[in-house]
């Protein structure tokens, strides 16, 4: 016992210092330390082991490399893994169908899985250990943004996965080749398409806008422009509103720039296509997630470092919006060890895991208190311009996808029209067309 | 005779007695064996006809539903359209292999200088893993930064979209199976070659044959057999083609080049439909099985041995 006692005493004690030391040096870097952990007991469940599931990501990663700290803070056991992100998302829902998954703790695309994850009730109610001061503080939630927190809410009221990282649609424009023709970022979408237009010279091989045209990736590409129409893609009763007349209009705004200012072979592009292309200093603009940035300010990858704008998206004829994804970390439902899996996702989720995030330029917290903070931003690699515009775009953020059960189908059946647009089609044909393929599926999908 | 007719009965009597004594005592080693195919082949396919007669959505509950899901096929546009394009593409990577590895296999059959070298380097293709090669080749195909344009520029070629472009993208993706299993047929192709008998060959050019006739009326007719192996070997493999699709276009660009595997992947496994999934991979498997029957049937025929008297 004393034994006992005095190790675990020692252990402490050389945590504290350690802590103590690591909030020391942390500090130095603007990041901040745990000094959300006030009335945590973070040794309360030591002892346990837990399995954790991670998508493979910066995100991912950053988790795995600092896991080391999260035993040591608490004496729990983790185990573990990451898989790329489709597999990922395979390889959890067979597993938590399967009613006995091998994980404890789980990473989910808020975007794709939430209703499918509310819907098989995988997801263990967070809300008993929010509400436990021994494991969280008070005030805990308050500063996720909302977003976060409309992502992380159940329909029950309930809390499933606590808000992790989230990605912001921007517009990263070239500012060399905007400066050649004497144009300045655009702020609708009218000026938009009048600036991508300008700055296309195809024999040149400069061409003034590049987005997502490959079929599911583009989807998001298409209701993000609907959201400046002010417009969802399904309304709260899950209707679809895919054929309106904003949609149409959005998507005769996705084939005007996909189709006159875009490189060719668009229609084949996901995000790393338009990328590689960005990169090598011939587009005007991108339209994608916040996420990708890092390798525009690598000189090893990339022949635009230090030309990139960061812009915020454009005005819509009817609103200003940034599409919105975003991650979660939750505990399964299924779990032995909830409490356990518990204090992991609150530590991943926690200011100073979103702190390294952001420095890193590998993912974007949902907490406000870090996008605020003067010391966080002073580490941050990325050029100012860059956490200027996720902070901006946090202001109007609206998601980016519907919340259904089968998102994927919505992505394929959708983004094959938006691909036949880029390939000629008429808008309101295909868009009427995958409308009535998709409605059946969505209806089915909340039948049982 | 009698005495003999009956030490016959006796000892064909304690024959069938041992025989029968002994036959039970086989069952054993056939044991193991029968587990393997009944759990790794017979039982998956049982269950997968078993869940193709269920409305089975995995997080939902399962309801049997009989041929609902074979109808739905019949009425799936995307479907039947994925149909069409695997038998265009298992077509154009048959034929395309074939033709160019029996004239690979008619150049190494020749004394070459340095001939065994060259075979090793032409061979190297098809040991290479197919996702590596499927990246590479995605990289060569991109418009802008792909060599393939850069190459085609300097003899004054305008830039080809290939796979980025619904009306190139199965004869792109040929283009990456021809170049990897071309190879195969001309390794098949030249087993063949070296088997032919030279007798032929010498009366041939005793009577003066061209070439063109020598290669047209005896090579031809006598490498048949080997050429119906290649064709059921390059159709099996491509009509169940799945890593270089999805590594490069995962189907598209839309749907332009989504087969049979790639839909069957995307309804069980993206969209978890596994009762309508399990109606696909049992009519694509009914699909195998009547072209390697065809296929098997014409490899019977074109047999040295069979069909004209020998």
């Amino acid at each position: 016992m004393l034994t006992s006692n005095g190790m675990c005493l020692s252990r402490r004690r050389l945590l504290a210092s350690g802590a103590a030391a690591g909030a020391l040096g942390l500090s130095g870097l603007g990041l901040p330390a745990f000094a959300q952990t006030g009335g945590i007991n973070w040794r309360k469940y030591a002892g346990s082991r837990i399995e954790v599931n991670l998508i493979k990501s910066p995100r991912g990663e950053t988790l795995s490399k600092y896991q080391k700290e999260f035993e040591e803070l608490t004496g729990i056991t983790v185990v573990s893994e990451q898989t790329p992100e489709q597999q990922q998302r395979q390889k959890a829902v067979i597993e938590l169908t399967s009613g006995r998954p091998s994980f404890d703790v789980v990473h989910i695309s808020y975007h794709v899985q939430k209703r499918q994850f509310e819907k098989g009730k995988w997801l263990a109610d967070l809300t008993p250990f929010i509400k436990d001061p021994s494991l969280t503080d008070a005030g805990f939630l308050d500063d996720f943004s909302e977003a976060g927190i409309t992502f992380a809410r159940s329909p029950e009221g309930g809390i499933g996965a606590l808000p992790f990282s989230v990605d912001y649609w921007i517009v990263y424009w070239n500012k060399d080749l905007f400066a050649k023709k004497n144009l300045s970022f655009p702020k609708t979408f009218d000026e938009m398409v009048a600036a991508a237009a300008a700055l296309t010279d195809p024999a040149s091989q400069t061409y003034g806008f590049v987005a997502r045209g490959m079929k599911n990736a583009n989807t998001p590409v298409w209701t993000s422009l609907l959201l400046g129409y002010d417009q969802y893609s399904v309304d709260a009763n899950r209707n679809l509103l895919t054929d309106t007349p904003e949609a149409i209009e959005a998507a005769k705004l996705y084939q005007t720039l996909m189709t006159k200012s875009a490189p060719p072979g668009v229609t084949g592009f996901n995000w790393a296509e338009c990328q590689s292309a960005f990169l090598q200093g011939r587009i005007g603009m991108w339209f994608d997630g916040v996420g990708f940035a890092p390798p525009l300010e690598d000189p090893e990858k990339s022949r635009v470092v230090g030309k990139v704008g960061y812009g915020l998206m454009p005005k819509g004829p009817k609103a200003h919006a940034a599409a919105t994804t975003g991650d979660g970390i939750g505990v399964t439902a299924a779990s032995k060890n909830k409490e356990a899996a518990y204090l992991y996702c609150q530590w991943a989720t926690g200011k100073l895991m979103g702190a390294r995030l952001l420095q890193a330029g590998a993912g974007v917290p949902f907490r406000n208190s870090v996008l605020s903070d003067p010391g966080v931003r002073k580490g941050v690699k990325m050029p100012t311009a860059w956490v200027d515009a996720v902070v901006e775009s946090a202001k109007i953020s609206r998601l980016a996808l519907p919340v259904i059960i089968p998102v994927t189908e919505f992505r394929d059946v959708l983004g094959g029209a938006l691909t036949n647009m880029i390939s000629g089609s008429d808008p309101a044909a295909e868009l009427k067309r995958a409308t009535a393929d998709f409605k059946p599926i969505l209806e089915r999908s909340e039948k049982t | 005779m009698s005495i003999l007719a009956s030490s016959d009965r006796v000892v064909g009597a304690a024959s069938v007695g041992r025989t029968k004594r002994l036959r039970p005592s086989y069952w054993p080693f056939v044991v193991p064996a029968l587990i393997v195919v009944v759990g790794v082949i017979i039982f998956p396919w049982v269950f997968t006809l078993w869940m193709s007669a269920m409305e089975w959505r995995i997080g939902e509950e399962q309801r049997f539903v009989g041929l609902q899901n074979y109808v739905r096929l019949f009425t799936d546009l995307r479907f039947l359209e994925a149909m069409g394009h695997t038998l265009v593409y298992t077509a154009l990577s048959v034929v395309a292999p074939l033709v160019l590895g029996t004239a690979a296999a008619l150049a190494f059959n020749t004394k070459l200088p340095a001939r065994g070298l060259l075979r090793g380097i032409f061979v190297m293709p098809m040991m290479a893993t197919p996702v590596a090669i499927a990246l590479v080749w995605t990289m060569m195909f991109h418009p802008q930064l792909g060599v393939l344009n850069y190459l085609l520029s300097l003899i004054g070629i305008g830039p080809l979209q290939w796979v980025y472009h619904p009306s190139t993208v199965i004869l792109s993706l040929v283009l990456v199976e021809t170049w990897q299993w071309t190879p195969l047929v001309m390794l098949i192709v030249l087993g063949g070659l070296a088997a032919l008998p030279t007798e032929p060959y010498e009366s041939a050019q005793i009577d003066g044959a061209t070439a063109w006739q020598r290669f047209r009326y005896l090579t031809l007719p006598m490498i048949k057999p080997f050429l119906m192996v290649a064709v059921i070997i390059r159709t099996i493999d491509a009509l169940k083609s799945f890593d270089i699709l999805y590594t490069i276009t995962q189907g598209g660009p839309g749907t332009a080049s989504e087969t049979i595997n790639l839909y069957l992947y995307s309804v069980a496994f993206t969209y978890y439909d596994i009762g309508y999934g399990s109606a696909i991979a049992v009519v694509f498997f009914v699909l195998i099985i009547m072209l390697s029957l065809i296929l098997l049937y014409l490899r019977q025929r074109s047999a040295w041995n069979t069909g004209d008297g020998q």
